[in-house]
Order: C-alpha cells, then structure tokens, then sequence
C-alpha cells in the first residue's frame, strides 16, 4: 500500500481523533478493572475445564458460580474457593463442580487453606490451560504454514441451518466453493441467555445454538476440508451477549479462528445492561488475543437502524474507541477487525463515491486492521438480481480497498438464510470481482479537490468532534444520550446487571493475572 | 407491397386464460433455479429435466449446472407451462382502505379523532432484527417516508427487539395504546405463528383486543395470514410508515374507538 493517503487525509486529526479515544478508554477501563461478572467467574471455572450439565441442564460452572453468589463469595473471585477445595478434598476441579450439583459439597464452608498455597495451585493449574490454548494457536500456525490461506479480503460466507450436523455439509460445500471463514449463525436470542447451553444441537431459530460440542463438531469438519482443498478454513462464531467471555474460553478451547466480540453492539441492539458487557469483554478479548483469534466489531449494525449517511462519523469514532479497548486487553492491530459497512440507500447519486471513500478511510486510518466488510442488507429488496448487483458493487469496494474480511452479501437477504446456492452465487461473484479487480486499488489516485477526498475528510473531522465531546462526558453518558445509532441506554438499563459485582480487597482471578503478564499488559499504565 | 398483417394477440388478450410470458405472447416461459443432492453430469441434468417435468412443465433445458461440491449441484432452468389461471376469478384480501399522506393522516387524526393517537411496535419473541420496526417507526423513517415517531398526532413507542408478549401486552395497558404492530423477521420454522398466535390470546385474556387495532408485518407476513391469526391487517415486504398510519386511523374511526 502506499505510504501517502490517497484521501489526503491529515496525521494530526488523525491523532487527535485516536487521542480522544485513548482518553475514553482510559476512563472506561478503570471502571470494569473495579468490577466483575458471574460471566467473567464462569469463565475462569471453564477455562480450569469444568464443563457439563447438572440434572437439571444447568451448566455447571453456573451451578458453582451461584452457589458462591448465594454463599456472598463471588466478590473475592471464584478461583480461591474452588482452589481451596482442590487442597482439602483432594479433587478435580470437574469433580468439585460435580459435587456441588449434588449438594454433598458446600465451598462457602470449608475451611480456608494459605493464600500462598491456594494461589501456587491456581497458577499452577492456569498455566497447564493456558499451554493447551497455546498449543491451538501453534497448530493454527502449522496449518496455514503447510495449507496456506486464501488471499485478503478472505470470503467470509454464513451457515444457518439450525442443524449443526447440516451446517457442516453446508459449510464443507462453502469452502470448496471457495469460502476462507465460516461463520455458524447462532440461534436467534442466545444472546440474552445467561449460560451457555450444552452438547450438540440440532435446532434453533435463525442458527443454532453456540456450544463447545458444536465447536468441536465444525472444528473437525473445516480441519479435514481445509486438507482436501489445500487451504486452511476459519471458524468464527459469536462471543456477544450476556456469555461473551465463556464463549471466547471456549473458543480458544477449540480453536476458533474469528470471534465476533463487541460490547458496544449488546447494548446498543441486545439491550444488555452496558457495566456488566464492558466487563465481560474486556476478559473476553483478552482471552481472544492469547488465542490469536481475530475479533469482528459490530459498527456497521449503527448503519441498519439508522441513515448510513449520517452515521459515517460515529462508524469512524466507534473504530477508534473499539481500537483502543481492544489495545487494553492485549489484542494486537493484527487482531483487530473493525467494522463497518456497504448499506448507503442504492438511490442515492453518488453512493458509490461515499462508500468508497468511507472503506479507504477506513483502511488508512487503521492499516494494519483485517478490516471487516459488511454487505447490504438494510435495502435489500426480494429482488435477488438487483440484490445480486448491489452485492457486486460492494465486492468492487472491498477489494479496491483491501479490506481484511469481506462478509459475503447474498442476493436472497431479506428473504431467508442462506440456501446452499446462494452461497455458491455469492462466492462466485466475490471470486469473479477480487480477481478481475486484483490490483485496481493500487493503479487509482483519487482527484485532491473531488468529491471522495472531501467526503473522508468531513467524517474524519466531524469523528474527532464527536470523541472529544465523548471525553468530555464520558462514553457510558455518551450512550445514555443516544450518540451511537440512534438509540438511548442507561447504567442500570438493560438485561444482566445482577451479575455485576465489585471487586473485594483480595479479588482474586489467576487467568487475569496470567494474561495480563502474557499479553504485556502490565507494562501499560494500570 | 403486400400487406403484414398485424399480430398483435395481447392487445385483446383473454383474462380468463392467463398463463406466464416471455417473448412469444402465451409462451408459458419459467425460469428456475435450484440444487438437488447428486453430483454433477449428465444424470443430474437429466434428473433436473424430469422433476421439472414431474412439475407439470414441458420443454424443460438446463442451461447450467455447477457443482456445489459435497455431492451437490446446482442448476438453472427454463421450461414451459401449459397451465392456465382465470385471472377474473381472482380474489385476495387486502387492506382496502385508500393510503393518506404524512399531512393527510396528521389532519384525519386531529378532524376524526381529535386527540394524539398512540401506537407501540416491537419485534416481538426472540427475534432480534428491528430493521423493518424501525422502518415504520423510528423518526427518520424508510426510503423517504417519516417514520411514527415523527407524527405530531402520534405517540409513538418502539420497543425495539426481542421483546416477550406478556411484556407487549403490560405496555399496551400502561400507555393506554390505540394500535399495536409486531414485526417478525425471522420466520424460520415458521417460529413467527405460534408466536403472533400467542398475542391475539393474550389480549383477548386481558380483554383489550377489541379495544386496539393489532397488525404485524414482515418479509414473509400477509394481510390474508394475519387475519387467520387473529389480527386486523397484516403487511408485507415495500410497506412505509403511512401504509400502515392509514390503516390504523382510518380503522380507529371504523369500530368507533375514538
């Protein structure tokens, strides 16, 4: 790429913009280090391998999770009380949660053993989880290594069947298409559910559900196609909602390549109460960074309930605040795939013009970003041939920019879920246009005085007012006035604010302390 | 100079002998696309050919297939139809009453009604896509039309997404609400019905439903289904804010619930 903007856009806004970002983050990230989240308890219990059901289904790091709530513990961290019972009873953390469902074992009881003794264990048993996400990440590695990986923008395509043994056929017919990520669609409402359900399944509304098991069943499925196609295939699913930190755990348990990880967006669409999500994904992208799992953001969702024009500069001021939450939990720019979105109403004169010059904005400003592309959807018709030219011009626009992830528009949205030659349409499409246009992006230079140089540099100043004016009042105020998308939420608004708690003196969470070191945050201010 | 003379069938076509057109008036021309789980070849085509025929359509080509991989393939089609419809026979249920401008339905309001008028949407059950709510209510509307919110004579409140029924109902009674909408996107597994179906019993349990209008609306919702479920008008995919305010003030001003 070259080194000069083509956008001439200019450093020192740039700056300024991303300044007033890092302010925010600052502040905000002081708030969610005073707090944690039964989620954020749940995770740390997963992470130590607890995993299954109870008579009742109900999962059991929820069941050692509310036991500890109800016992008044939860402050202190659930690791110590689980740890403690792994000195005394001679346990396996599986089986502490085991005997906790069955009620023959009280944690809020048992006699403590010595700090050093119950922190030495923990550390102790964290390191051996961690190595095993680290060694996902190594084969990750191997794998693209030895296959190798489709070019950027990769062909991010959706299953949705309900079924996840059908979204493997699906899948598996997407990736010799052409596909480089598949995305398994969750069923609709998962998001507001405060546990994450078990095993494998074969229903669901819109998707199915996020389990491990499904994980692990779509996992395989990509493994060995990717073998057969000589590529290697990224899973991606959804860590949002009320269970975002468990479900990146359980992500980097079963390697997963890409995450959908945006607090912003469970507020904002999910109404999921805006403390207990800002602490769930500061651990969860923690746990997505060590897992080397690329992140998607949820920008480009402002675009569908409000005017993609207007809303261009609070896209931009979004990426920014996003980037620099992302940088406290570790995630490095590599990770980081910002969104945002091809949804300009297609009457509009020009569209084309603005579009292009929001994805090249984009692009310079966070150049090492595998950016995430949104298609159409918002004026998606029923008309599949003109939705099939309204996705082509998208795909012009994502590899004229280079954008990182393009998610394939299909010309049946706002009709149902993909059939299985949509998907074939759309990739085709997307194969045709990357390849037909490779390297147009580097043969243009954009007119100094035209109308897409004008177009990037308003929302670039209107984005740097816009954070400024969020620094002045703060980013949980700035959502309460409605200045994301239109819509208004408030502090104790929202779905999951009884899972909030503050940290006690001793707050303890080893894989937090762990991370923080792996991920070089302890050498950042706090 | 010999006279051609002119062939021009459409031009007195018979109404009650409709049948599909392509460039032959009465040609019976279809085009279709579909997968069927074989792999590809010369059998697939000849298998696609015999379901379309199976189909009652003659003539079927296949003008392409592809492979979808997985042991599927993927066709194009055209084919024939003999068949024929009475297009003077024809009867579907529709919302009759005549559409009225922004500026209309705020003087209706005010001259037949003579008070704010008040309207909740929501998408309702688990379904969390708020963009065709949005379209009809939030302020700045859809395709250039001024959504409810904007309304001078309309209160209008959009609950947004994922919102139960019970809850629905407690709001209705709370903001005292002339109209409910529900939207419904997701229709997978036909999860919409049992879910609109559920509403209509709960407001009759509570004794409201005759005293609001109640519509739903979505891609695959219309006027016919939402009166078989129980609802006063029903509105499908294209529908824009005044589409739906006509309905509602004029339906108002209909069963005297002013």
């Amino acid at each position: 790429m070259s080194p000069m903007s083509k956008l001439y856009l200019d450093p020192q806004l740039i700056d300024r913009a991303r300044t007033a970002a890092s302010d925010i983050a600052d502040s905000l990230q002081s708030f969610i280090l005073e707090r944690t989240t039964v989620a954020v308890e749940r995770t740390v219990l997963r992470l130590y391998g607890l995993d299954g059901v109870d008579a009742d289904y109900v999962p059991l790091p929820n069941v050692v999770v509310d036991h500890l709530k109800e016992g008044g513990l939860l402050e202190h961290g659930a690791a110590r009380y689980v740890l403690n019972a792994v000195l005394q009873k001679g346990l396996s953390i599986q089986e502490i949660g085991e005997s906790v469902a069955a009620g023959t074992l009280n944690l809020c009881e048992l006699p403590l053993a010595s700090d050093d003794e119950i922190r030495q264990k923990g550390l102790e048993l964290a390191h051996a989880s961690l190595d095993l996400i680290r060694a996902n990440r190594a084969k990750r590695d191997d794998y693209l290594s030895r296959l190798g990986e489709g070019p950027q923008p990769y062909l991010y395509v959706i299953v949705a069947t309900g079924n996840i043994y059908e979204d493997v056929v699906q899948a598996k017919a997407a990736a010799r298409q052409g596909a480089d990520i598949i995305a398994v669609i969750r069923s609709t409402g998962q998001s507001l559910i405060d546990y994450v359900p078990y095993g494998a399944t074969t229903e669901g509304f819109g998707g199915t559900y996020a389990t491990q098991e499904n994980f692990k069943v779509m996992r395989e499925a990509l493994d060995e196609v990717g073998e057969e196609v000589g590529r290697y295939i990224r899973l991606c699913n959804y860590c949002s909602g009320l269970c975002m930190p468990e479900i990146a755990a359980m992500g980097a348990i079963e390697r997963l390549d890409v995450m959908l990880n945006d607090a912003l967006y469970g507020i904002l669409f999910r109404d999921i109460n805006m403390q207990r999500t800002m602490v769930d994904q500061n651990f969860s992208r923690m746990i997505n960074s060590f897992a080397g799992v690329i992140i998607n953001t949820g920008e480009d969702n402002y675009l569908t309930t409000a005017d993609a024009v207007e809303q261009a500069p609070s896209v931009l001021a979004s990426q920014f605040i996003n980037e620099q939450l992302a940088l406290r939990s570790g995630l490095p720019e590599e990770q980081m795939g910002l969104g945002h979105a091809f949804e300009m109403s297609p009457e509009l004169e020009d569209g084309f013009l603005l579009e292009l010059s929001q994805a090249q904005m984009a692009r310079e400003i966070f150049p090492r970003a595998p950016l995430k592309y949104m298609p159409p959807t918002k004026h998606m018709t029923g008309n599949i041939f003109k939705g099939h030219v309204q996705d082509t011009l998208f795909n012009m626009v994502g590899v004229m920019t280079n954008q990182g992830i393009q998610l394939l528009g299909m010309m049946t949205e706002a009709i149902h879920t993909p059939l299985i030659h949509d998907r074939h349409i759309a990739i085709e499409g997307a194969k045709y246009v990357f390849k037909n246009l490779r390297n147009f992006g580097e043969e243009i230079e954009f007119k100094r005085d035209g109308k897409i140089v004008a177009r990037a540099q308003d929302v670039l100043t209107d984005a740097a007012g816009k954070l400024e004016e969020i620094r002045d009042i703060g980013m949980l105020e700035a959502i309460s006035r409605g200045m994301f998308a239109d819509v208004k939420r408030t502090m104790t608004g929202g779905k999951g604010l009884h899972g909030v708690f503050m940290r006690a003196e001793d707050y303890w969470n080893p894989f937090e302390t762990l991370l923080r070191a792996e991920l070089g945050l302890e050498a950042m201010a706090r | 100079m010999s006279e051609t003379k002119r062939y021009e069938p459409w031009k007195d076509r018979d109404m009650t002998k409709v049948r599909p057109y392509g460039d032959t008036f009465d040609d019976g021309m279809i085009q279709l696309s579909f997968s069927i789980p074989v792999p590809p070849g010369e059998e697939a085509a000849e298998a696609a050919r015999q379901l379309v025929t199976q189909m009652g359509l003659h003539e079927p080509a296949v003008v392409h297939q592809h492979d979808l991989g997985e042991d599927f393939t993927f066709v194009v089609m055209y084919a024939k139809t003999k068949a024929m419809i009475d297009y003077t026979k024809i009867k579907v249920a529709k919302v009759d009453s005549p559409r009225m401008s922004f500026y209309e339905i705020n003087e209706y309001i005010k001259e037949q009604i003579g008070r704010k008028i008040t309207i909740i949407g929501a998408c309702t059950g688990t379904d969390a896509h708020t963009v065709g709510i949005d379209a009809i209510m939030n302020m700045k509307g859809y395709n250039g039309e001024y959504g409810l919110e904007r309304y001078p004579m309309v209160e209008a409140y959009n609950l947004g997404a994922q919102v139960e029924n019970e809850e629905m109902v407690a709001k209705a009674i709370e903001l005292n609400a002339d109209a409910i909408l529900v939207s419904q996107v997701v229709t997978q597994k036909d999860v919409h019905i049992p879910n609109l179906a559920q509403l209509v019993e709960l407001l009759e349990a509570e004794g409201l439903r005759e005293k609001l209008i109640l519509i739903c609306g979505g891609p695959r919702l219309g006027h016919e289904l939402a009166l078989e479920l129980g609802y006063d008008a029903g509105f499908g995919p294209g529908t824009l804010a005044p589409d739906v305010a006509s309905f509602v003030v004029q339906e108002l001003v209909k069963r005297g619930l002013k």
